[in-house]
């Protein structure tokens, strides 16, 4: 490693062969990004936001602002991973016969990986971290979260790992080895290049972020709620977030460890996961599904949490259920870690372990179908609001029964010897994730906006957004659900039977509705801020909503409650307007807050830098983004000034304004 | 939890207090949250204990557990890391008399022990590497060394945090945050030595049983 010459320390394997310029959809690509880069950039130097944003979002330890930034984040890189869907729908519909479509197999086997790992890690999982974010210190009348600069490096240690991602796109090339990168595809052996390394320091950059963050809302949740708030009064979504959070803690450090043994396999030919002298590829299986069916309930619980929220809302009652409610989430929980098996049943463990897992799968829709009994009885002759969130709801709810029921079919092992790696396989997941998780994202997000921005999202683009996509899965993943039946198998891009086509044209069909569902998302946001002022609520409380989140101002002002509330019932909002609660118009006292700081956007900077260099081999750029790292992340031990206090008057003159603002609106 | 006692009848409007007038001071949550930590990092090591369960007689025609496993080494080795567990137990005595000096003094002891110890593992390593026994050479040689490097990995930043704290210590005395970073690096050097009991028994004691 060290008789190497000083550019090879430094450059490592990195050429000019790296850049695609061969590619040309690549390329084009790469033009397109770098001249709406170099636009957004100029534009933010040309309005001078950059110390605006820089003091106010990037060091921001404030939780409201770094959950709007998870959700940005997570919208940036659904449009990265919805192209990459897109691609493939096209690819299958057109590559039948002498027709071999318009991606070569390298290149297709890219795409179906980036497609899982950047919607798994970098859409869901930040879109989920960002509502909890937003949602939970607001919702247990907190000012913020235990440990808020920890918040931010979170956030920035997940972003760092989503641009190691996005540069794969141009600088060298992306794992061709499936969301999960398997060995032995993905050994040194059949994966030499540096595609399976950037699916490595993503994964393992992002997961730090992960990790902290749910150590961070754990301890919040535990800690933090207000007076009054025992267990069994915490709002469901609060709950749900919890155990979500338990989860996290409890899955990611297999994630980290697997890809540790992983990335030891690659870089220094140790034989864990080789053919060879005594390593077992199947332990990697069985790690990564360990980490990796909590993951799918870690995104799952959170969605089940909104709806419940959202339900009971629109309902105008209190939820059906809630203790059987938080007992159900509670059993998943536990559950999550007990099922792993079921994901190669293939694997020839014998009929008794099959049979375990295959029954510890099928009692999991038992607290699953409570849920759904307890949305259905909160509807039943409640006053339903078809409000966009509704819409999603209902939607989710219809949707997500027909994914869990073919779920259960899954489990079944004879059946699954048969749907194993098919296309049913593929329709199963995405039906449980765009209709649970994703439905679940867009209904948060249309409720819980105005709490953010202070005006609410354009109602008539959201129904469109909503039926585009509702349609649009339908007819993007049924047709899946027959090919599966038929025995078609996943991570094709290729077909010679000419009469599967015509269900793959559908799905494209079903991709380019979705396409357009997600158009008028961003279409209800423009509209939606043109017309703020008509949209906007002066309350903060535009839906009749019940938990404390609505009791403040929207926005809410930086320490979020000028006195901190007591809470005597699971609906604490609903119960304080029930009994004309009257907000404190005077006495203020100083607010104790965190400081913002810059360390966390710096270490994950210097992270990126080392995740590139490890990537790439450059050995001396390594070991000095690495010693780096250190003496920053000391550096920052020794700064002890990390509080301020709001003064009164600061706090009085924000209320005051609130008070006249509700004084001229009502 | 003040007002846990306002519990309403349905139907009756008790006034109830809905604010504190006062500032809330919720607990610190520092020491929750550094166990929640510690208890992810035990998971780490719980993996690469089941591979080392699982692969830990792969052999690959390579040595085996008993023909390299120097146990007296060893059994020096896991002495001095016992003996750092108490004497940082006795540097936390200290803290709480609010003595300076003799706390530093009994951390210093501390991070000389886990030197100690980082010193016989690396020696140990080099050892078995010259010998042709690295890492490379078997599932159960790959495994082993993960799973004690990783362990010596955080015993090394463990020493690494002990040095930061010993300066801050000694620059800002010991205030409340000082007290609550000694006690975040208790629970972590007390969490290492279970670990090392748990390699000590599994992979020395069992590894060189026939």
């Amino acid at each position: 490693m060290f008789d190497q010459p000083l550019s090879k320390l430094i450059f490592g394997r990195l050429t000019w062969d790296a850049i695609p310029f061969h590619e040309p959809i690549l390329l084009w690509t790469f033009v397109a990004v770098a001249l709406g880069g170099a636009a957004l950039l100029g534009a933010l130097t040309w309005f001078r936001l950059w110390g605006y944003l820089w003091r106010e979002w990037f060091t921001s330890i404030d939780h409201k602002k770094i959950g709007i930034m998870y959700m940005v984040l997570g919208m940036v890189m659904l449009l990265r991973g919805f192209s990459d869907a897109i691609m493939m729908r096209i690819q299958q519909a057109l590559s039948f016969g002498d027709s071999t479509g318009f991606l070569p197999p390298h290149h297709y086997d890219q795409i179906f990986t980036a497609h899982g790992v950047i919607m798994i890690f970098f859409v869901a999982m930040p879109m989920v971290t960002g509502l909890m974010n937003f949602v939970v210190p607001l919702q247990i009348g907190a000012r913020d979260v235990s440990f808020p600069f920890l918040n931010n490096f979170s956030f920035w240690m997940t972003t760092a790992g989503a641009v190691l991602i996005m540069m794969s796109l141009f600088v060298g090339e992306f794992a061709r080895t499936g969301w999960l990168a398997y060995p032995p595809l993905s050994g040194i052996a059949q994966s030499p290049d540096v595609g399976v390394d950037y699916y490595i320091w993503g994964l393992q950059i992002a997961g730090v972020g992960t990790l902290l963050s749910g150590v961070n809302l754990i301890t919040t949740i535990i800690k933090m709620r207000a007076p009054g708030m025992n267990l069994m009064k915490m709002p469901i979504f609060t709950w749900t977030s919890l155990c979500t959070n338990v989860l996290i803690v409890a899955a990611f450090p297999v994630l980290t460890a697997v890809l540790v043994l992983l990335s030891l396999d690659r870089y220094i030919d140790t034989n864990f996961f080789t053919t060879t002298l005594g390593g077992n590829a199947m332990m990697y299986v069985n790690l990564i599904w360990i980490w990796g069916h909590p993951e799918v309930y870690i995104l799952i619980l959170p969605a089940f949490g909104i709806f419940s929220e959202v339900v009971s809302t629109f309902s105008r009652k209190k939820l059906f259920g809630y203790a059987s409610m938080v007992y159900a989430t509670v059993v998943i929980t536990v559950l999550a870690y007990l099922v792993w098996l079921h994901h190669f049943f293939t694997m020839g463990s014998g009929a008794s372990v099959n049979s375990f897992f295959g029954i510890t799968t099928m009692i999991i829709s038992i607290p699953t179908g409570a849920k759904i009994f307890n949305w259905l009885f909160t509807m039943y002759r409640g006053r339903i609001e078809f409000e966009v969130p509704m819409l999603w709801t209902i939607g989710f709810m219809i949707t997500f029964v027909i994914g869990g029921m073919t779920g259960v079919m899954l489990a079944i092992p004879p059946a699954d010897f048969a749907l194993h790696n098919s296309l049913f396989l593929v329709a199963h997941f995405h039906n449980v994730i765009i209709g649970g998780v994703l439905f679940g994202l867009f209904a948060g997000i249309n409720f819980w906006f105005p709490k953010a921005f202070g005006f609410r999202l354009d109602p008539f683009w959201g129904k469109v957004s909503f039926w585009l996509w509702l349609v649009g899965f339908y007819f993007a993943f049924m047709p899946l659900y027959v090919l599966g039946l038929m025995g078609v198998t996943r991570r094709m891009s290729h077909f010679d039977d000419p009469s599967l086509q015509i269900w793959f044209e559908i799905a494209a069909f079903g991709a380019f509705l979705i396409a357009l569902g997600i158009a008028a998302m961003l279409i209800q946001f423009y509209v939606s801020f043109r017309n703020r002022e008509a949209l906007r609520d002066h309350t903060g409380d535009p839906w009749g909503a019940r938990t404390l989140e609505w009791s403040t101002s929207s926005p809410p002002p930086a320490y979020n409650f000028a006195f901190t509330p007591v809470v005597h019932d699971n609906d604490a909002w609903w119960q304080m307007k029930s009994h004309n609660y009257q907000r404190p118009t005077d006495g203020f006292i100083p607010i104790h807050m965190p400081k913002n700081t810059g360390a966390g956007i710096i270490l994950a900077g210097i992270c990126t830098v080392f995740g590139f260099a490890m990537i790439w081999h450059m050995w001396l750029v390594a070991a000095v983004s690495f010693a780096t790292l250190l003496v920053v992340a000391i550096g920052h031990t020794f700064n002890y000034k990390r509080d301020f206090h709001i003064p009164a008057d600061e706090v009085t003159q924000v209320e005051t304004t609130r008070t006249e603002l509700l004084a001229n609106h009502v | 939890m003040s007002d846990s006692h306002a519990r309403t009848m349905p139907g009756e409007r008790k006034a109830l207090r809905f604010h504190l007038t006062e500032e809330h001071h919720p607990e610190n949550g520092t020491l929750l949250g550094f166990w929640l930590y510690l208890m992810s990092d035990c998971l780490i090591f719980a993996c690469l204990f089941a591979v080392y369960g699982v692969l830990g007689r792969n052999y690959a025609g390579g040595p085996t557990g008993a023909e390299i496993f120097e146990l007296p080494v060893v059994a020096l080795n896991t002495s001095l890391l016992l003996l750092s567990s108490i004497t940082y137990g006795f540097a936390v005595l200290e803290m709480q008399r609010d003595k300076l000096r003799p706390m530093l003094v009994w951390l210093g002891i501390t991070g000389l022990l886990g030197a100690g110890f980082i010193f016989l593992e690396l020696q140990e390593f080099a050892h078995l590497i010259a010998e042709g026994a690295g890492p490379q050479r078997s599932a159960f040689l790959s495994s082993f060394f993960t799973l004690v490097a990783t362990h010596g990995l955080h015993v090394t930043f463990g020493i690494i945090w002990l040095i930061t704290l010993m300066v801050q210590v000694g620059k800002k005395g010991l205030i409340p945050e000082n007290k609550r970073r000694l006690m975040c690096l208790s629970m972590f050097w007390h969490f290492l030595d279970v670990v090392w009991i748990g390699v000590f028994s599994f992979v020395y004691l069992m590894g060189v049983l026939p």
